[in-house]
């Protein structure tokens, strides 16, 4: 076969050397060639936001990108946020606000909520709705995910102020 | 989950497995003269190339055994006919979906095309039938009440309403779309499957019908499942398709939609149209109705609830919580090329609380009776339980009114009536909604259905293992609804343990010896029922035992906090994690010749009704037309609530699919039937933006049917909101006399109403 490329990534802090063919999208690389399957397709056009990852600490649409242009960049998915058996602050607050239901769209309402936090924001709740609304959920109404996104964004704020 | 460690069907690895793409019908109606395959064939990658003649022509037919009902079979592949467009025609089988896909665009169908029958206008104007077996293209029509004197008691209404309803065809949309993952296993001589579906044991029938399988060589199992809300409880034609593959080529197969998929292929919901007419005495009290209700049900009868589910509900539970004096109406299900409808979240009833609190909302302006005095006026009371209606309904205790006067107090202290009269360009409008939901139907109410497989029992086994830790098996299957909580509270409850000691498996046809799955609000009523009845029967036996070993009687014996103790003595407790390795690995040392702990349980009560009333409040921009739901407020009754933040969950949820359907989603079609929302920027999911805050607000009536005192819950959500998203935006039209009698409410239909108007 042709089209075939060598790519260098680094996700989650780790390594790995992956062939590719020019045409397969990162969502695809990271689930079937990396096994990280915590990212999900909902729409696969660019939509629905479930498999948002963060490209070099923004967030992309992994089924938009190529997995050949994220050659000798990092990714950060779902499986990066939490350190060992300890759920992130983020991952708590969706668990304690009931942010998710079927679960299926919540690693890309995290790693949307993620890439927003890191940005140090005020955290009111209609920003937060604001922002969260670039990706969709059809379970919750969105109301736990909200709460969840402004918990973390005042306690965030609460910390760096100290 | 929150890791990223949900399993769902997609994310199985299975390295060999090879990958489906379907062939579609480009158009709408027409008949198949040839398909070619062979440059598909040889493609790269490509495995097998699979039409309706390769797997020999099976079908699913699903039945009612009614004379006014047409069974029609739905082929697995299409082969004589199409009858929507998306229609699967040909499986390419590959060794990635890429390869899969770029095959697929080799196969070359040729169809003759014919005209579509799209919509109920088009059935009445005669277009040729879809089904031969139905050349009126009625698969069934329920003439479900018949009332000789309703005739006179509209004659003499002091008001006559004929009103006509509409309500679009939306998708269910899981963002899971279906996707299964079969392989045949010769060691156990099983065709295992995994699948996300809501009801794996009707899977299995199907596919053991469909393939000529014995039951017990299918198994299914239902992972992680990303939502259903009724489009994964019928047996999806594709998923049987690669599970004929996969025995066939003895080879693992995948198939896993894509959204373009999901929107155009899958099934749909609520495609409705209601004729009323509703006569009204000059006090505003309901004299009688008159419906007749027509479902464009598409190309095919799902199976296994069949066609009719929508129109059946439609005329049997019509009048909800009102009183309708007298009471006929007609249910019909046309067949027209769109793909089939399943049992999508609410079935029916977000349209017909949306008829019955438009006729109400209507007959309260046209008598100058204020909106809740009309509804005091109607509704069924306290005291009138249980209400026998002329449905043939019994509506056992619910808390209808007092719903709706603890609704209204809610608004008024918030402030909506205030914010209703701020004056800046914005026309502003209230919406309240009243209805009960029946839940939970056991297996006598679903008998009346006359399905030939009726639902309605379930069974759960608990058994506790040596270290005390309990294992629940149910036959429902959950998607988010928390089960694994619930069933764990349930069961803790009954045996003095921590919840965290209890774990529930669900979603296996192995593992649960059968149940009836996930729908219709009916899992913790049900399924959790049967969990804690078995429960209870364990619990008897941990108190025999520890009666034994604490020299009491076995009635004295409570268990609490992880122990079993005396009753009023509590120094003479033994660890419940003692009593199970005590009966497991020490068994000589009792005389009680208990040698398992394990008990199973079965529950199957006939139905009940949950109730809520609900408001919105919205802006209507009369410039743009459009419309904003700002602020939501639900007060409902589930009976004994299990646990609060999984029934507010499931409320908000289903408000937010509710408010979609009242104002952005619709499955659009060209007038030559393709489908013009085959992606969600087209199929309008509302975003977080679109979905106000909701407050919830609950009134607790115990149900006496029930194990747990628990009623169902799973679709008011849904059920309530497009009526009251819609009585709001009416109101918020009334100074200008324009009202809106479909949904959805799009910017469109509002300036053209208030276009008219002015
Ligand atoms: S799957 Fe990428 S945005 Fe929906
Ligand atoms: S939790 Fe199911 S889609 Fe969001």
């Amino acid at each position: 076969m042709k089209d075939q490329h060598l790519v260098t990534l680094d996700v989650n802090g780790r390594e790995y050397e992956v062939v590719l063919e020019s045409r397969r999208t990162l969502a695809d690389v990271l689930r079937q060639d990396l096994g990280l399957t915590g990212t999900h397709l909902g729409c696969e056009h660019g939509i629905c936001g479930a498999c948002t990852v963060l490209l070099d600490g923004e967030p992309v649409r992994s089924c938009l990108v190529f997995g050949v242009q994220a050659d000798g960049r990092s990714v950060r998915t779902v499986e990066g946020l939490a350190d060992g058996d300890e759920l992130s602050d983020l991952q708590q607050a969706f668990s304690r606000c009931h942010g998710l239901q079927c679960g299926f769209c919540t690693p890309g309402f995290l790693m949307l909520a993620e890439a927003y936090l890191d940005t140090e924001p005020a955290g009111d709740p209609e920003e937060v709705r604001d922002v969260v609304s670039a990706n969709l959920c059809r379970c919750t109404g969105y109301q736990g995910i909200v709460e969840a996104v402004t918990e973390v964004a005042a306690a965030r704020r609460k910390q760096r102020d100290g | 989950m929150l890791r990223g460690a949900g399993v769902f069907v997609d994310d199985i690895a299975q390295p060999h497995a090879c990958h489906v793409a379907f062939v579609r019908s480009p158009v709408a109606a027409g008949r198949i003269t040839a398909i070619h395959t062979a440059a598909a064939k040889t493609a790269a990658g490509v495995r097998a190339v699979v039409t309706a003649d390769d797997i020999g022509r099976p079908a699913l037919t699903a039945v009612l055994e009614r004379d006014e009902f047409v069974p029609t079979a739905m082929p697995l592949l299409a082969h004589d006919k199409v009858r929507y467009a998306g229609e699967p025609i040909v499986a390419v089988v590959a060794d990635s979906r890429y390869l899969a896909e770029d095959a697929a665009e080799l196969v070359a169908c040729e169809i003759e095309e014919t005209a579509p029958v799209l919509s109920l206008a088009d059935h009445d104007a005669g277009v040729p039938p879809i089904h031969d077996e139905a050349p009126d293209g009625v698969l069934v029509d329920l003439q479900m009440f018949a009332d000789g004197e309703l005739a006179e008691a509209l004659a003499d209404a002091p008001l006559v309403l004929d009103e006509t309803f509409r309500s679009g065809r939306v998708a269910a949309a899981p963002l899971e779309g279906r996707a299964c993952l079969a392989q045949w296993q010769d060691r156990d001589d099983q065709l295992v499957v995994h699948l996300s579906t809501q009801v794996p044991h009707q899977v299995r029938t199907g596919i053991a019908a469909a393939l000529g399988l014995a039951e017990r060589q299918v198994r299914v199992v239902a992972p992680d499942v990303g939502g259903g809300f009724g489009l994964k409880c019928v047996v999806g034609r594709e998923e049987v398709v690669a599970a004929a593959i996969a025995r066939r080529l003895r080879l693992p197969v995948r198939w896993s939609e894509d959204r373009q998929e999901n929107l155009m292929g899958a099934c749909h919901g609520h495609e409705q149209e209601y004729r009323v007419r509703a006569g009204f005495a000059a006090d505003g009290t309901l004299l009688g109705v008159d419906a007749d209700i027509r479902c464009n049900i598409g190309a095919y009868s799902v199976y296994p609830f069949s066609c009719a589910v929508e129109p059946l509900m439609a005329a049997t539970e019509l009048p909800g919580v009102y009183k309708v004096g007298r009471y006929a109406a007609r249910g019909r299900g046309i067949a027209t090329n769109k793909p089939p409808t399943a049992p999508y979240r609410g079935v029916s009833r977000p349209q017909l609380v949306f008829v019955m609190e438009r006729l109400m909302d209507k007959a309260a302006n046209r008598l100058g009776i204020d909106r809740l005095e009309i509804r005091r006026r109607n509704t069924i009371r306290r005291e009138e339980f249980p209400y026998q209606g002329p449905n043939g309904i019994s509506y056992e205790l619910g808390s209808y009114l007092e719903a709706m006067e603890r609704c209204a107090t809610e608004i008024e202290q918030a402030g909506w009536w205030e914010r209703r009269k701020s004056d800046d360009g914005l026309l502003r409008g209230i919406g309240i909604a009243n209805f009960s939901e029946r839940t939970a139907y056991g297996t006598a109410t679903m008998g009346m259905r006359k399905m030939q497989m009726t639902p309605g029992f379930d069974v759960s086994h608990v058994r506790m293992d040596a270290s005390g830790d309990v294992t629940v098996t149910t036959g429902t299957c959950g998607h988010g609804q928390g089960h694994e909580t619930t069933f764990a509270q349930v069961v803790a409850d009954r045996l003095g343990v921590d919840p965290a000691r209890v774990k529930l498996r669900q979603g296996d046809t192995d593992l649960a010896s059968f149940g009836w799955g996930t729908w219709g609000s009916r899992s913790l009523v049900i399924g959790g029922g049967a969990a804690a009845v078995a429960a209870g029967r364990l619990a008897d036996q941990l108190r025999e035992i520890a009666g034994e070993l604490l020299e009491a009687d076995a009635a004295d014996v409570e268990l609490l906090d992880g122990h079993a103790q005396v009753r009023g003595v509590p120094d003479s407790r033994i660890g419940i994690d003692t009593l199970a390795s005590t009966v497991h690995f020490r068994s000589h040392t009792l005389t009680h010749d208990e040698q398992l702990l394990e008990a199973r349980g079965a529950a199957n009560p006939p139905g009940m009704f949950s109730n809520a009333t609900h408001a919105a409040l919205v802006e209507v921009d009369p410039g743009t037309g459009d419309t904003k739901v700002v602020d939501y407020l639900v007060v409902e009754d589930c009976g004994v609530v299990i646990n609060p933040m999984i029934v507010d969950g499931q409320v908000r949820g289903g408000v937010a699919q509710g408010i979609a359907a009242a104002l952005y989603e619709e499955m659009t079609y060209s007038p030559d039937g393709q489908p013009l929302t085959g992606t969600f920027m087209d199929y309008l999911m509302p975003t977080a933006s679109e979905i106000p805050p909701i407050a919830v607000h609950h009134l607790v009536t115990p149900c006496e049917l029930t194990e747990t005192g628990a009623k169902g819950m799973g679709e008011g959500g849904t059920i309530g909101a497009p009526a009251a998203v819609v009585a709001a935006v009416n109101d918020a039209l009334r100074d200008y006399g324009a009202e809106i009698d479909s949904i959805p409410v799009r910017p469109a239909d509002v300036l053209c109403v208030l276009r008219e108007s002015a």
